[in-house]
């Protein structure tokens, strides 16, 4: 297929252009595309999902995943050009072209977008060079470390510090899961002892409030509400109010989805915040943006225009459970300096996990459940 | 959307513009960058390679004729294409069933369904004058039946009630009965959202569609959706007959490549574009307009239709008659189209879809000048009615006088004026054969010349003339 592209030939491992001279022959086609499921797929509707952290590191010894695939790829690569495996790879100047290829392709459909797979596969390379790595397993290990760092270097588990009370507020566009990750923290909250309260702050979507009541009678905690049409802000007011009266110590505020380009509903949650800061000057004392995994590249600039109108402290993945791999997370980790917090993974209330970056590019990296 | 991959694509088919023919050299580096462009509007890999092969074959064995130069001839096939891809034209909903027509949505969570549903009730119900019917077979997310009979009550259809403790199957049997018998012309179906990977889920919907037997069965995707987009319209189209695709939240600032993948997976046609969360912004997909919007060349007849639509035909008409007669454009006439343009969606929403104006629009939306508008329309309301028919009365004590009832100061009633003149002379130059096109080029210039606009980007189609 792409032979015009290939006319950059062999990628050097010392230039910084790696990725974008050696696109991608693709893989043949069905390969990626109908991807295994994701473990915990089948618990959705059961309420007893497994944990993603188990099922993360299960692959190395081949399969379906990267590394399987990856293998095969090199199978038929080893044999196009007569390498033998120790010449293949490493140590030397040029790091083999189809991996690279088959690494791209596997990064760019996991959405982790064109700079920051550049940007990752310049690291590997350079790392395998420096280390004179000579087996794929070792380099596809490395890639994970690679990825791990990326968001490790950002990571920072969620945590509640005392206040009275402290106060979460919930971000994001329309239908990421913000209502849904709200349930799911506060049965979390109360079972580690907490006294949390919900606030319907989305007063515009038809039934979010009874979306977030039905939330709140599942984890048996309150639901400050006014109804539709009311002013968020001023719903959020009262349940800030309410809860200290009430002596609860967690304020889970809900928000209507919003487009990030819409001017006019950012100054609505600017506003928020400000009507929140009257309250209590620490408040929001978290602002979690929630994501969809299944979002592309637009992810980056829903955390930067979100940022710019509220002091954003975490970012939640929803609906990992499914195909789509969140990749973006890697550019967002990168460009937003956020920390991603938590994962959602199905729709019941135990369907969240606090974020693991290991987990996670295990999962990414298509490496199944065992 | 779209218009950083407008952009992206207009910069790099210039730079092929001087080129004496296409050969493997010149447009592979053209094509490289086509191939970030599509990546970075998240059109799904497969899709993306598909789409190149298929451009870099017809480029490579093309003659170039004389009349077009080797970029433009490039550009061409490039369009092409992606009006292949994108569907070669405009699909409409097909409803020629014996009543009721079923319409069966789906998707994963969280894509628009429910809002999609209502949507389609105010669409059928108000411009196709249906008797619309609703339910929802969503009996797992909290609130969901509700939620869709909150959007019926505010359409003014009726809802079929679903007990959250029924089996979904039984729920749509009973409302197909019920909507037979109160003589529903359409039956619109909400759905779970479900994972493609989620069997028990996609079996249930697999029920439903034969239970229903829909005259439509749509898929409801997010504009945002990146390349997930693939895997699911794949595992959707292979469980489901679809008919069609409805591309929801487009009016956000994704580049949404999503809408090119799923119509090349599915094969079916994107049939509307949810365009805000109200229950009118729902709209009719045109692919051939969307390709040429991603190429730069504006969505200008999109534009035009909306503005016929919400437009206050009778004052049209009279303009276009007056500017036909040769009659001047007046500042009545300036401030009626002043009140359209806001009708319209604003200036923002209005360049947008104008060719080249991405950059504009964002400009337009920092800068300027919604304010400037305003400005514009509390000038004019100062004025007397004879001011408005014969601006040139307007001397120095009157603009005082306007100035001072409107609030602002003699050099904005001086550049309102200024305007005015600009636009007057575009009518006069145009108006041999009115229509609502014209109209709305003159509305570029005038934005063009206004002052305090950035310069316009190099000739799109819209000063062409
Ligand atoms: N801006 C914008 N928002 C939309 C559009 N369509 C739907 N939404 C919003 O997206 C969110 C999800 O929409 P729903 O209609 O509830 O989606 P759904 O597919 O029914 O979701 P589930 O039933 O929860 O799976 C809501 O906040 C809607 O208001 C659109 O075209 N533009
Ligand atoms: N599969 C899956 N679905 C989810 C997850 N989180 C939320 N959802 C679903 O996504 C849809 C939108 O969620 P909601 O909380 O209403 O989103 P909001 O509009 O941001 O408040 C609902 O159907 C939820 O059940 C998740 O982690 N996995
Ligand atoms: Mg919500
Ligand atoms: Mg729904």
């Amino acid at each position: 297929m792409f032979r015009f592209l290939r006319k950059k030939k062999a990628v050097e491992a010392s230039e910084p252009e790696v990725s974008e001279a050696s696109t991608p022959d693709p893989q043949p086609e069905g390969e990626a595309a109908s991807e295994p499921a994701d473990a915990g797929h089948e618990a959705v509707h059961e309420a007893v999902p497994e944990a993603v952290e188990e099922t993360s590191e299960g692959n190395e010894g081949g399969g379906a995943g990267l590394f399987g695939r990856l293998r095969s790829g090199l199978a038929r690569s080893r044999g196009a050009l007569g390498d033998s495996l120790g010449t293949l790879l490493l140590g030397k100047k040029e790091i083999d072209e189809s991996l690279l290829e088959a690494l791209e392709t596997q990064l760019l459909m996991a959405d982790v977008g064109l700079e920051a797979t550049e940007a990752v596969l310049e690291r590997l390379t350079a790392r395998v060079k420096r280390r004179a790595l000579n087996d794929e397993d070792a380099l596809m290990s490395e890639l994970a470390e690679v990825l791990s760092e990326i968001l490790g270097e950002r990571h920072e588990p969620f945590s509640l510090a005392p206040a009275e009370p402290f106060v979460i507020l919930v971000v994001g566009v329309n239908g990421v899961g913000k209502t849904t990750t709200i349930g799911k923290l506060a049965q979390r909250f109360k079972a580690a002892g907490h006294r949390p309260l919900l606030a319907a702050g989305d007063t515009f979507r038809a039934a979010a409030v009874e979306q977030l009541k039905q939330w709140g009678s599942r984890a048996d905690v309150p639901v400050i509400a006014q109804g539709e049409g009311a002013d968020s802000a001023s719903v959020l007011f009262d349940a800030v109010s309410a809860a200290r009266a009430r002596g609860a110590d967690v304020v889970l505020a809900d928000t209507a989805g919003r487009l990030h380009n819409k001017g006019h509903l950012m100054e609505e949650l600017a506003k928020v915040v400000r009507v929140l800061k009257r309250f209590d000057a620490a408040a929001p004392h978290a602002v979690l943006l929630v994501l969809d995994a299944g979002t592309g590249q637009n992810a980056l600039a829903q955390a930067k225009t979100f940022s710019e109108v509220a002091p954003l402290t975490g970012l939640v993945l929803t609906k990992l459970d499914g195909t789509a791999k969140g990749g973006v997370a890697f550019a967002l980790a990168k460009q937003s300096g956020l920390p991603i917090q938590f994962i959602g993974v199905g729709e019941q209330a135990d369907d969240l996990r606090p974020f693991e970056p290991r987990s996670f590019v295990a999962a990414l990296l298509g490496a199944e459940a065992p | 959307m779209f218009d950083s991959l407008t952009e992206r694509l207009s910069t790099t088919l210039r730079a092929l513009g001087g080129k004496a023919k296409l050969t493997e050299d010149n447009i592979g580096e053209t094509l490289r960058e086509v191939r970030r462009a599509l990546l970075e509007a998240d059109v799904a890999l497969s899709v993306v390679q598909g789409f190149l092969d298929a451009v870099r074959t017809r480029a490579l064995g093309m003659e170039v004729s004389s009349a077009l130069s080797p970029g433009q001839a490039f550009l061409k096939i490039v369009h092409e294409e992606l009006v292949r891809v994108m569907g070669a034209e405009r699909a409409e909903l097909n409803l020629a069933v014996k009543p009721p027509a079923i319409i069966l949505l789906a998707g994963l969570q969280g894509a628009g369904k429910t809002t999609t549903a209502g949507k389609l009730a105010q669409y059928l119900k108000t411009r196709e004058k249906k008797r619309v019917m609703m339910v929802s077979a969503d009996v797992y997310r909290p609130a969901a039946i509700e939620q869709l009979a909150v959007l019926g009550a505010q359409v003014g259809v009726a809802v079929h009630p679903s007990q959250a403790l029924s089996s979904p199957e039984a729920i749509v049997r009973d409302a197909v009965v019920a909507a037979k018998t109160q003589l529903a012309d359409v039956l619109i179906v909400d759905t779970a959202g479900r994972l493609a990977i989620d069997d028990a889920m996609m079996a249930e919907i697999k029920t439903l569609h034969e239970a229903l037997a829909p005259a439509e069965t749509l898929f409801v995707v997010d504009a945002m959706t990146g390349q997930d987009a693939a895997n699911t319209a794949k595992a959707f189209a292979d469980a489901l007959p679809l008919t069609g695709v409805v591309l929801s939240k487009a009016d956000g600032d994704a580049r949404g490549g999503a809408a090119l993948s799923v119509r090349q997976i599915t094969g079916r046609p994107i049939k509307f574009l949810g365009m805000g969360e109200k229950l009118e912004a729902l709209e009719p997909f045109h692919p051939d307009r969307m390709a040429s919007r991603i190429l730069g060349m504006g969505d200008v007849l999109s534009l035009i239709e909306e503005a016929e639509q919400k437009l206050d035909r009778k004052k049209a008409e009279r303009l276009a008659t007056k500017i036909k007669k040769g009659k001047g454009f007046d500042l009545e006439d300036f401030r009626d189209q002043l009140q359209q343009m806001k009708s319209m969606g604003g200036m923002q929403g209005m360049l947008e879809k104008l060719p080249g104006m991405g950059q504009m629009a964002k400009a337009a939306e920092q800068s300027l000048d919604q304010k400037r508008f305003v400005h514009m329309e509390a000038l004019i309301c100062a004025m007397t009615p004879k001011e408005r028919r014969f601006p040139d009365l307007i001397s120095g004590s009157r603009k005082q006088r306007i100035a001072r009832g409107s609030g602002l100061q003699v050099q904005d009633v001086n550049r309102l004026l200024k305007q005015h003149k600009q636009m007057q002379k575009m009518m006069k130059k145009m108006g041999q054969k009115g229509g609502m096109q014209k109209m709305m080029r003159g509305m570029g210039a005038l934005m063009g010349g206004g002052g305090g606009m950035p310069p316009m980007p190099p000739p799109g189609g819209l000063r062409r003339r």
